[in-house]
């Protein structure tokens, strides 16, 4: 019988949680495994590591007998784009300081949408940069100069 | 009595004017996050607790309880207006709230929503402050083996009451308990999971995981999949509701408490949960229940009842045991922790203005949101206007603000970034996060009792079962479980044999 292994639920759940486990269990191997007495570092991942691979195993089984697909479409603009932004906000945040890294940050977040218009977005950016520094910066008192070496 | 006077005292602290004001913040954002289909209260808080570091622990607490259950009533107005649940727990106010929208009888649906949320409030703030004395020094007794075993029932209840298929809510649960493990071992000093990078040495931190994933992934499904939205009624006229619509909801409003403060208490419930139950009560015990899904304002009554009191309940186990009922509780935790305060039942003693302010700031906030909901009404429709493409770059720019602020690292916008797409992956394959979360804050607590239990017996694992208290929670996690599965079992064999 042939078997749709690309688009199931339950089987790539499965998947996900027996690589995660077995993922744990190597590296907890680095660390003292110790007794039940005197439980060392490496005990309670690898017994969770081992839970892990057990419910993938039969999350597996499950899939291949319900076989229910995965919902809905994939957002990849924006499963792209959002973190893409974060970490330019991250980047600048250390290197430009807070307006150019919030302006970016917002543009670019706003371009992961469907509905994208660029200079509403352009707007809601210097708006939202304004409103965060007043509340954040003036208001708290975080220490983030708006620009770095301009 | 003692709680009178209690009572007085807590009043006493939340009638300052810094804490009103914190509890009208609190309430106001609440309602509007509650309006806002899409956000939801666990990411609000995540995001805005930056917020809150220069407050005074009582004053956040206080802001952030009102940021919790305002989103209650919040979410009810979504439901019956547009016909979109604002959160999770209004899912069946959508169903008769909204027929009596277009009935044009949206005011006295959103008026009794509102009333039937405060009694339910008053109640639940009268019964944590009747219940937390005395279950706080129950739990002062409790060792480590007890803790264990309390912490195990909590989860595995959390895992099996939640939305969603319960080997993978269990398999979350695991992986969230290796989450909050990641980072410096407190035992022996060894990193864990760290590889090799020093920011990780102190642990994923819980906001970077809570922004990411209930706040960046939840943006990503949502523009993957965007609901539609339509307006039946334009503007609400005439809120008050009748004699004959009053005397129809008391009873289920009552009711409706009752069941909400019970599911409350429970670990891993839902306000979801709490309100659908109740809806299935009202229709089974209504004379007519045909009238339910065309307009009967007991199924408005009844959930919005049962959800507000859910929420306020869920504050019980937090306050008295220390332990997270839910994710939102576990951020309410963190919160304290970062505030320098060891959450657990030695709060009420050693800070009792946390305690009591908190409680009499919750029914002073319940007052203030009926005040908000009913007049205010107009204003919260025209931000349900707001589209989503201005609305989720702005959610984008407090999260990121949020997280960099907790320790001024651009490592952790990255790693938020990181379970952004982690996210979305566990929601696509139907793995529900919000198990993960409460494995996550209960991970190393979890460890150091099962460490120190095993210590005590001398590595003999029956010291679970021959302390009392510790077996009782072990017998109810097995129960849990057997029950679950029972129905489940019955099902299969039924297919097998179909």
């Amino acid at each position: 019988m042939q078997f749709e292994f690309r688009n199931n639920k339950d089987f790539w759940s499965g998947v996900m949680l027996i690589a995660t486990g077995a993922a744990a269990i190597v590296i907890s191997r680095n660390y003292a495994f110790g007794t039940s007495l005197r439980m060392g570092p490496g005990y309670f991942p690898a017994v969770l590591g081992a839970a892990l691979v057990i419910f993938g195993l039969y999350l597996v089984a499950v899939g291949l007998r319900r076989k229910e697909p995965i919902r809905g479409h994939w957002a990849v603009r924006a499963l792209i784009v959002l973190p893409l932004s974060l970490v330019l906000f991250g980047v600048l945040m250390e290197h430009a300081g807070f307006v150019p890294a919030m302006m970016v940050l917002v543009f670019g977040s706003a371009a992961a949408g469907t509905d994208f218009r660029p200079l509403e977005a352009l707007l809601l950016a210097a708006g939202l940069t304004v409103f965060t520094a007043v509340i954040f910066i003036w208001g708290i008192g975080l220490p983030y100069p708006l620009f770095v070496g301009w | 009595m003692d709680l009178f006077g209690n009572l007085i005292y807590g009043f006493g602290v939340a009638f300052t004017l810094q804490n009103l004001a914190y509890c009208a913040i609190g309430v106001t954002i609440g309602t509007l996050i509650g309006v806002l289909p899409g956000i939801g209260p666990l990411a609000t808080i995540a995001m805005l607790l930056p917020l809150t570091f220069n407050a005074p622990p009582v004053a956040a607490l206080i802001m952030l309880a009102g940021i919790y259950y305002g989103a209650q009533y919040g979410g009810s107005t979504t439901a019956i207006l547009v016909n979109l649940p604002g959160e999770t727990s209004a899912v069946v106010t959508c169903i008769d709230g909204h027929q009596m929208a277009r009935q044009g009888r949206a005011g006295p649906a959103l008026a009794i929503a509102a009333i039937g949320s405060f009694i339910a409030g008053t109640f639940g703030t009268l019964l944590i402050a009747l219940a937390g004395p005395p279950l706080a020094e129950v739990a002062l007794k409790f060792g480590a083996p007890e803790y264990f075993a309390l912490m195990l029932m909590g989860l595995v209840a959390a895992a099996v009451l939640s939305q969603g298929d319960m080997a993978k809510s269990l398999a979350m649960v695991a992986m969230g308990l290796l989450l909050g493990i990641v980072g410096t071992d407190v035992n022996t000093g060894v990193q864990r999971f760290t590889f090799g990078i020093t920011e990780l040495s102190d642990g994923i931190g819980f906001i970077v995981i809570a922004v990411g994933v209930f706040a960046i992934g939840e943006i990503v499904i949502n523009l993957g999949d965007p609901e539609e939205r339509r307006f039946y009624t334009d503007r609400v006229k005439n809120l008050m509701p009748s004699r004959e619509d009053l005397k129809r909801s008391l009873a289920p409003i009552l009711r409706g408490t009752v069941l909400g403060s019970f599911f409350g208490v429970l670990p891993g419930t839902g306000p979801a949960i709490a309100s659908f139950s109740s809806y299935m009560l009202e229709k089974k015990v209504s004379k007519h229940p045909e009238r339910f899904g065309q307009g009967a304002i007991e199924g408005v009554a009844g959930p919005e009842s049962a959800n507000n009191a859910d929420a306020q309940c869920k504050f019980i186990p937090m306050l008295t045991l220390g332990l997270p009922a839910s994710g939102v509780m576990a951020l309410m935790l963190g919160a304290l922790t970062i505030q320098g305060i060891q959450p657990g039942p030695e709060v009420m003693t050693t800070r009792p203005e946390l305690f009591w302010g908190l409680i009499a700031s919750m029914w002073i906030g319940n007052a203030l949101l009926v005040v908000l909901n009913l007049p205010l009404i107009g204003l919260w429709v025209k931000l349900l206007k707001v589209p989503y493409r201005l609305l989720f770059p702005a959610i984008m720019a407090f999260s990121a603000v949020g997280i960099y602020s907790v320790n001024n690292s651009a490592f952790d916008i990255y790693l938020t970034a990181l379970f952004g797409i982690v996210g979305v992956l566990w929601l696509k394959l139907g793995c529900s996060p919000a198990p993960m979360l409460l494995g996550y804050v209960l991970g190393p607590m979890m460890e150091e009792h099962l460490r120190r239990a095993m210590l005590m017996s001398k590595g003999d694992p029956s010291v679970f079962i021959t302390r009392p208290i510790a077996l009782g929670f072990i017998l109810a996690t097995v129960a849990i479980l057997v029950i679950m599965v029972l129905p489940a079992v019955k099902q299969r064999r039924g297919e097998i044999q179909g």
